[in-house]
Parts: C-alpha cells; structure tokens; sequence
C-alpha cells in the first residue's frame, strides 16, 4: 500500500507522547487506586456484613419436629400414641402454577375448604422453599393414587410422619381433648421456634393443659443449601427432645363402664378416688370421635357436631353446671348438726307440704313423709324438713357449708375449660338481680332447685371429701410423668385442708346415706339394695321446668324440659374407695349408672386392659339386665 | 577501581548476553513472566471457579496454549510488517462483524460467534486490539498533534465497529472499543480543550444513547445505580457478586471453600464474574497480588511504549497498555459494584478463548515492538 510521506519532527513527538503517557499512568494509577479502595472497603471494612449475608445465603436451619409425649391411665394403658402416617406436602418455591396444582391435586385426592385455606394461611408464616403440608394423613389409597400421579406433580410429596392417635376414641375424649392443627392463634399462645417443625398442637383437655410438657424441644439441622435451596450437606444436628409421656389417673376400665353404662344418656360422670382426689374416671355423653379432629375435620361434620342438640363437644364433666338438687341436702344437713341448729333425734311432721306463714305460696314436697328426723330427712329426701331446718338457720350458714366444701369455685383440675358453679348468696344476688334475698330463695336452695349450681367435677369432689370425714383433696388426672429419659417424676396428691365438723354430725348424714340405699324408704333403696358393699348415696331431681303445681307425669313431658337426676354416691362406706357424683339430663337414670359403675369398680378389681375388651359385653349385658327391670317398676326419686 | 570497573564490564557483558537470547526470541522476560504468573494463578482460580470441571479445564489450558503459540508468532513478526498488515486485519474484523450480525450464532441474548466448534469465535474481541493498532497506524504517519480532519477520520474509524458490535448487542465491547480508540487519540497529542468538548457532548448525548439501548441494557444501568431495586433478577448477580467478594475478608474462605460459587449463588462464576471467586476464596490478599500483576505488565507495556523507536509502535503500544488496563478496569469495576455490569470478561483469567488469543497477541506485538527496535538501532 502506497503511503504519503508525512514529515515528522521525531523529538518533538517523542516529548509530546511522553508528556501524554506521563498523564495517562498518573490516571491509571488513580483508577487502581480507585479499584483497590474498593476491594479494601468490601473485604476489609465491610467484611463482618456480607460474611453475615454469606452465611445467610448458605446456611439453613431446618427445624426437626419432637415426638410428642404419650398418654397413659393409671394401670398403663395407652390413651394417646403415636402413628406414622403420610401427609402430602408441598413446596412453593418448586410449584409453577400453586393454584393449578392444588385444583389438579384436588382431583385425585379429596382436599377440603379448610385443608386449602390453612395451607395458604401456613403459606404466608413460612418460606417459600419450607415444606408445607396440604393434607394430612392420607388413606392408602390416597398414597397409591397420588404416587402413581406424582409425574404430574414436580414440588409435591409424600412425607412419613407421626400422627397423633387415640384407640380408644370416643371413650376419652373428655379427659383428654384432642390436638388439631396448629394455626396462627395457637402460635401466639407458645415459644414460636420450638413449634416451627411442629403440625399440631392441643386444643382441649389434657392435650391443651399439658401442651408445653407433651411437646417437648424441637430439633435443629443446620444445613448447607445451594442457590436453588436443593440441601448440599448437614453441617450440625441438635436433635429434638421427646416430649413427657403422662400417666393420668383415669382407670380406662372404668370410664369405659361408665360410658356403656351412660348410653343414650345426656350427662355426666366423675369418678374420684377419696384418698387422694385421683379422678378415676370423668365421662361427658354424647361423645365424639378425637381422631376427626387431628385428621382435620371436614366443615360439614363440624358443623354437625357443633349444631347437635345433644351439644357433643359439650363436656359437661367440668364445663356443665347442674342445680344440685337434693344432693345439696347432706351438705346442709352437716351444717345443721354441726352449727347446733338442731339435734340429729329432732323430729318435725311432714304433711306432705310447706307455708312459710298463711299468706305464702305452699312448698311442695314429693309426698306426705310424716314424723321425721335428719337421717329420714336425707333417707327419703323429706324437703319439708329441709325448708322448716334452712329456714331456722338462715341462707349464710349454708353459704359457708357449700363454700367450705369447695362449691362455686375452680377446682383447678388439669383442664382448662372447667367452670366453677356458683353458690347464690344475698350479696350475688342483690348484684346479678337488683333484688334481695327472700326467705323463699333459701327454701328453694335447701332443695337444691334455686340458683345454686355445681359441676359433676365438683360435686364428687365434694363428696369424696364428705366420705374422708373433711379432708379435702384437689382434684387431680395426673398421676405422674415419665421424661425421655425415664425420669418419673411422680404427682403426689394435694390435700387442701381439712373441713373440721363434729365428728357426730358426719356420723349421722353418712347414716342418712347409708339408708338411701339400704332403708326400706330410701330413695334408692330399689338400686342398691342388693349391692355386695356397703353404700353411702344421695339422690336428686332436678326440675328444669317448673310444672306450677300439675303433676308430673314423665310421659307428658317433652324430652329436653324433663327433669335431670343427680346421684351421688361413695363406697364402701368405712375405707372408702371411690367417690362418685352422676348427672343425667331430662332422665331419671343417674342412679342406674352409679350403680353399673360402682359395682364395675368394686366387684370387678382386676382392671380390665384393652386386650380384654371383649369380655367386658358378656358382664356388663347381665348387670344391664337386671338393673332395667327394677327400672322399669318406677322412680320416685327426690 | 579497576576491579570495580571490570566487574561493571563484566555484568553489562553477561546482561548483554543474555539480552541476546531473548533478542534473538523476539520476547521480553519481564513480560512474559508477569504474564505467566496471571496465567498460573487465573488457572488456580479457574479451577475452583469451574467446580474441578475437567473437561473446561482442558479447554481453557488449550486455548492458552494456542494463545501463547499466536504471542510467540506475533512476537517474531517485525513491525513493518504490521504496519503492512494492519488496514487488512482492520478490513476483515469489518467484514467478519458483518458477517456475524447476519449469520452469526446466538449466545445469550446477543449475536456473538462464528464459525463452529472450537473454531468458534468472537470477531468483536478481535476488534478490541486492531481497533486500536488501526488508529495508531492512521495516526502513526501524520503531523501530531492531529488535525482536526485526521481527528474525524480516526473517529471514523472507531465508531464503524462500534457501532456494528453495539448492533450485536454487546454494549459493554463497544464502549471498550470506544475507549481504547480514543486513548490512541489521546496519547497521539489531542489538545485537552478538544477532549473537554467532546467529554460534554458525550454527557449531551447519552439521553439520546439511552433511547437507543435495549430494555435489558435500562435495566443494567438502573440495577447498577440501584442493586437492590430487583434483588432477584437484574440486581441479583452484582448482590451476590459483593457478597462474594466481601465475605472474603483479607486471606479468603480458601481455594475450593467459597460458598458462594460452589453453592450456585454467584451467576457467571467462570467467566465474567471470576474475579469474585477469587476475592472470596484468596481475599483482599489474593485480588491484591492479582491487582499488582496486572499493573505490573500495563507498567512494563507502557514501558515498552516509552522507548518505542517512531510513533506507530509507541501509539500501538501505549493503546495496547492501556485497552488491557481498561478491561481489567471494567471488569473488577462491573463485579464489585462500582460500574453497571456490562459483561466483559476479566483479562487472561475469564472462561473464553477469543479473549486470551487477542489479548496474547497483543503482547506478542508488544514483544516484538521492543525486540526489533533495539535490533533496528543496531543496524543503524
């Protein structure tokens, strides 16, 4: 190529050139400067925040559910244990389309409203790439239809876990609760990171009392991730700690007893060892299944349950408050012995009636008692002879018996729906009412019909305490714990104190009692006349509708305004073993069922395990047997 | 004295001696051993980077090998050659951007390649040197300062491959281009009150550039100015990138133990964003050695510039230097977060063979600007 000679003044370009290079080092040299300024504010100063960050981007916590504690009865038998199971979870983050692959999943295995909607809700809590569950506890042909489907479904599986499960279902659902999946209000109740691997929580009774003891310490797997959070390796573990396993002081056996024995019934039973305040047995009818429940129930039979007449979830052991009926009438009869109102051989005349003065309205009784004294006043349940007695000792002392005795107050039993009852006095009244307290308000409280109120729970505390003579236990279920490491940690019993009465004024109401069931007029003479054992009871019907001086004839009345019937009962009658207090609504039945399970309790000692289920039928249809006949010649208790 | 004065013979007679050996290899030993140590520890780096990858390995140690084979041909070649060859090679880059933009291969988004297999080629990474020799060639000859004609023409002469590689689009090569281009404009003696000027027209003009960039190019400029504006899309790797960079203090996690290229957090981790493998895993202190061997060949480069016998060879090699300084600028720049990340590769360490081969080539010509002066003056 041909070029045009140019002349150039050599030196002159090589100093213009170098004064130029001189220039462009001294920049270069600024901009290095400029890099390594950087690099030393990134790598030096700035080093703790993004090693921080870093670490944050690699290093997971993955949270590692414990097992839950178990369940046992005193004689230990499993009440709540724990079953692997299959849930299907899903992960966000590795879903295209959420709501395409919910709909499409909902297509071979039935999801409900309420599994969606706490699926989104967990969505919100938790982390995209966090595994979360959709349903719980799949059926084994949900596992084979969704395996043989799980092409379709990149981000969804199926993942083993344990279940929470009661075998002996609707039988203890009272005592124990269930537990349910934990949603957002749960959460604010207890330490949030120890639940973070955690799916359930209990919601009602011991599940829900004992949650933080059952739950035990959740795990942690510190674990490197890669940008796509796929885990690379585990870099530590802290394993999770189990939860306590509980013994409670239920005797399975008897709860069963007395379930089978409350058939059909609307009611309640408590079962209290005197010697202690273990609750043998706590029964609420109807009951229902736990198991729906940590399954997660479908709307529709919440609803049913929820909506029933017979108020199933509804657990009337601890939350039912019952007018006491004549059961009341021992109480103050020890009051009346003991604060010298009268003397156990005072005798009044019963025509059958009561008139405070000529102008007041009559007080029936249920029939014409005749000459009567304390023992005969509880035997036959006289309620004139408790009007004329309330009457001579005004409604304070008797206020200070029911109180002594514990009545309108918590027992503060492990359970954290229990309600207190409530024992009227002139002072409550004149606040709840704006009226003051008549003398024919203490008449109808000294039968148990005004506006006293107690709980099974309560009543047969009450009358545990009644049989040891005064000396009150708390009511307790827990028997003792058992830690992951088999530590026992034993739950001795509490004795509150001790109700000091004349030693003649208990003698002469637990004759009273005896002679419920042991007198030829006692009121449940026609039940446990013939028990093998010695038997301290009283009776009770409550009215729930007052008739207004008609005769009540049981068929005339709609079912739910029939009267309820109130029992309660200790036996044997010197060492005594068990207490109990029965309410059966708008039925006269209570009795009936002490009876079954008093002589399941006492007559059958060997406590029946699960294993021998199958013969409690045979024993149990002959008491059945025999106890509907005598039924059948009529009730007159009161 | 005399002792003095025969051992100060002596040893100028054995620097001679050895000078001759590598006279007679056309090759500088201070260059080349710079060189190879980047070499060296950009394939230590490598190796990590690529997570052990064998098979990237192998190829990126080929390529260096024939890069290191085209260094020593153009070492060997006089300058008069180029000053022949130079308008060819000029011509052909043209004619080779041209052809890429109509059949050229797609790589991510931008039409980049030619040809096929390990044949396969960027001619824009070709033009980042013969751009620059194409300037110190035209300017080489003519009175300098320049007149404001052989200003235009030069400005021609950059602006046409500009232009055809911003087309491909590959923004960040052309404004590299542009650069090196204007540094021959530069140090050919361009008056500062000219450059003041220009320097505010192109502040004029960049609402107008800013119209004619892609919509991922937008999103570039404002992820720079803000990285946190889109922390999982555009902004994630210059995020990630500082993490990297900054969570390796001053000695580093160590080779192999950096968890933000082995555990897929940090995007492009063996091509332009190498150098954020390098300052997790060695620290301030490796990126430190790394910085002053880098500086070390842009200072023996203008070196070699300085005593450059005319003015072709010392603008060509004054705007070699400094298009090397630049890129490693950009790229150390774009990777700690103080320049819009704008996908150049980090010199003689990223993941890709145009840009070694270029790069190599271009010291060989600066080898051989410095061997054949002396052997020139010898004639003389």
């Amino acid at each position: 190529m041909p070029r045009r000679e140019v002349f150039q003044d050599q030196p002159r370009l090589k100093r213009l050139f170098r004064k130029r290079l001189a220039v462009i080092v001294f920049f270069v040299l600024i901009l290095a400067l400029i890099l390594l300024g950087r690099l030393f504010y990134l790598q030096v100063l700035q080093h703790p925040y993004y090693k921080t960050l870093s670490q944050d981007n690699s290093i997971s916590l993955v949270p590692t559910p414990p097992t839950r504690g178990l369940i046992y009865d005193r004689n230990g038998v499993i009440l709540a244990e724990n079953l692997p199971a299959y849930s299907l979870e899903i992960t966000p983050d590795k879903v295209k389309n959420l709501s395409k692959t919910i709909t499409a999943l909902g297509s071979i295995i039935s999801l409900s409203d309420e599994d969606k909607s706490l699926f989104y809700k967990e969505l919100r809590r938790k982390r995209s790439f966090d595994q979360l569950p959709i349903k719980m506890k799949l059926t084994p042909l949900e596992v084979a239809k969704f395996s043989v489907n799980r092409y379709r479904f990149p981000g969804v599986h199926i993942v083993a876990g344990l279940i929470r499960h009661y075998p002996f279902a609707n039988d203890l659902v009272s005592v124990l609760g269930y537990v349910g999946r934990i949603n957002e209000r749960d959460l604010k109740t207890v330490d949030e990171s120890n639940y973070a691997a955690t799916n359930y929580i209990g919601k009602v009774g011991i599940e829900k009392y004992f949650e933080n003891v059952l739950h035990g310490t959740v795990g942690y797997r510190q674990i490197e991730i890669d940008a796509s959070g796929r885990e690379v390796r585990t870099l530590s573990h802290t394993p999770a700690i189990a939860g306590n396993d509980i013994y409670l002081t239920i005797d399975s056996g008897l709860q069963e007893a007395a379930l089978s024995a409350m058939k059909g019934d609307r009611g309640a039973l408590v079962a209290i060892q005197p010697s202690s305040g273990q609750v043998l047995a706590m029964v609420s009818t109807p009951a229902y299944d736990p198991n729906l429940f940590v399954r997660g129930i479908s709307t529709k039979d919440y609803q049913a349950l929820h909506d029933s007449k017979e108020q199933p979830l509804f657990n009337r052991a601890i939350r039912g408050q019952f007018p006491f009926a004549s059961t009341i009438k021992v109480f103050l009869a020890l009051e009346l012995l003991n604060g010298n109102f009268t003397t156990a051989d005072y005798t009044i005349f019963d025509p059958g009636y009561y008139r405070i003065n000529k102008h007041s309205r009559i007080f029936h009784d249920e029939a014409k008692h005749g000459f009567v004294d304390l023992e005969k006043a509880i035997e036959v349940s006289c309620d004139t002879y408790f009007y004329i007695m309330s009457l001579k000792m005004g409604i304070t002392p008797i206020d200070n018996i029911l109180t002594k005795f514990g009545f309108g107050q918590y027992t503060h039993i492990q359970m954290n729906e229990e309600l207190p009852g409530l024992v009227a006095t002139p002072k409550w009244k004149m606040k709840t009412q704006r009226e003051r307290w008549y003398p024919g308000d203490t008449l109808n409280s000294s039968i148990g019909q005004g506006s006293m109120l107690t709980t099974p729970l309560r009543l047969a505390s009450a009358t545990a305490t009644l049989s040891e003579r005064g000396v009150r236990y708390q009511p307790t279920l827990l028997l003792r714990q058992v830690t992951p490491n088999s530590e026992v940690l034993n739950s001795p019993s509490v004795k509150v104190g001790t109700i000091k009465l004349k030693a003649s004024a208990w003698q002469h109401v637990i004759n009273g009692m005896i002679k419920v069931i042991k007198g030829k007029h006692g009121t449940a003479w026609r039940f446990g006349r013939d028990a093998s054992y010695s038997v301290a009871a009283k009776t009770g019907t409550a009215q729930v509708y007052s008739l207004r001086g008609q005769k009540y004839v049981l068929a005339n009345v709609p079912l739910h305004l029939r009267d309820n019937s109130m029992f309660i009962a200790f036996a044997r009658v010197k060492n005594p073993k068990i207490a109990i207090a029965v309410a059966i609504q708008n039925k006269p039945n209570a009795p009936v069922v002490a009876r079954k399970v008093l002589d399941y309790y006492l007559l059958k000692q060997q406590h029946l395990s699960l294993a021998d289920k199958e013969k409690i039928p045979a024993h149990m249809q002959h008491s059945t047997f025999t106890f509907e006949k005598m039924a059948l010649g009529g009730l007159n208790a009161g | 004295m005399q002792d003095s004065n025969f051992l100060q013979r002596l040893n100028s007679q054995r620097k001679q001696q050895r000078k001759g050996i590598w006279q007679f290899l056309h090759l500088d030993p201070q260059l080349l051993i710079a060189l190879t140590m980047i070499i060296a520890f950009g394939l230590v780096i490598f190796t990590s980077a690529s997570n052990d990858n064998h098979a990237m390995v192998y190829a990126q140690v080929s390529r260096i090998i024939l890069a290191v084979v085209f260094m020593f041909v153009a070492a060997q070649i006089s300058p008069s050659k180029y000053r022949v060859w130079i308008p060819w090679i000029y011509a052909i880059g043209i004619l080779l951007l041209v052809i890429v933009l109509l059949v050229g291969h797609t790589g991510k988004g931008a039409q980049r390649w030619l040809g096929a297999g390990i044949f396969r080629f960027q001619p824009s990474e070709l033009m980042k040197i013969a751009v620059p020799m194409m300037v110190a060639w035209f300017l080489g000859e003519k009175e300098l300062p320049p007149k404001f004609s052989s200003l235009l023409i030069s400005a021609l002469l950059i602006i046409v491959p500009a232009l055809l590689i911003a087309k491909q689009p590959d923004l960040g090569t052309a404004l590299m281009i542009i650069f090196s281009g204007v540094g021959v404009i530069l140090f050919a003696g361009m008056s500062w009150r000219l450059i003041g000027l220009l320097f505010a027209l192109i502040l004029l003009t960049m609402p107008i550039l800013w119209f004619f960039m892609h919509a991922y190019q937008h999103n570039r400029v404002l992820t720079f100015l803000n990285p946190n504006r889109d922390p999982l899309g555009s902004g994630y790797h210059i995020i990630q990138s500082k993490i990297a960079i900054g969570s390796g203090g001053f000695f580093g996690k160590g080779w192999f133990n950096g968890t933000q290229s082995h555990l897929d957090f940090l995007p492009e981790h063996s091509t332009d964003f190498i150098f954020s493998v390098l300052g997790e895993e060695f620290g301030f202190f490796g990126a430190l050695v790394l910085l002053i061997l880098y500086l070390f060949v842009v200072g023996r480069s203008f070196r070699i510039a300085f005593s450059a016998s005319d003015s072709f060879t010392r603008l060509m090699a004054a705007s070699l230097a400094l298009t090397f300084f630049l890129s490693v600028f950009v790229n150390i720049g774009m990777v700690s977060g103080i320049l819009p990340v704008v996908g150049l590769p980090l010199p003689l360490v990223s993941y890709g063979g145009t840009s070694i081969v270029t790069l190599l080539t271009g010291f060989g010509i600066l080898m051989s600007i410095h061997t054949h002066k002396s052997m020139l003056k010898g004639y003389l």
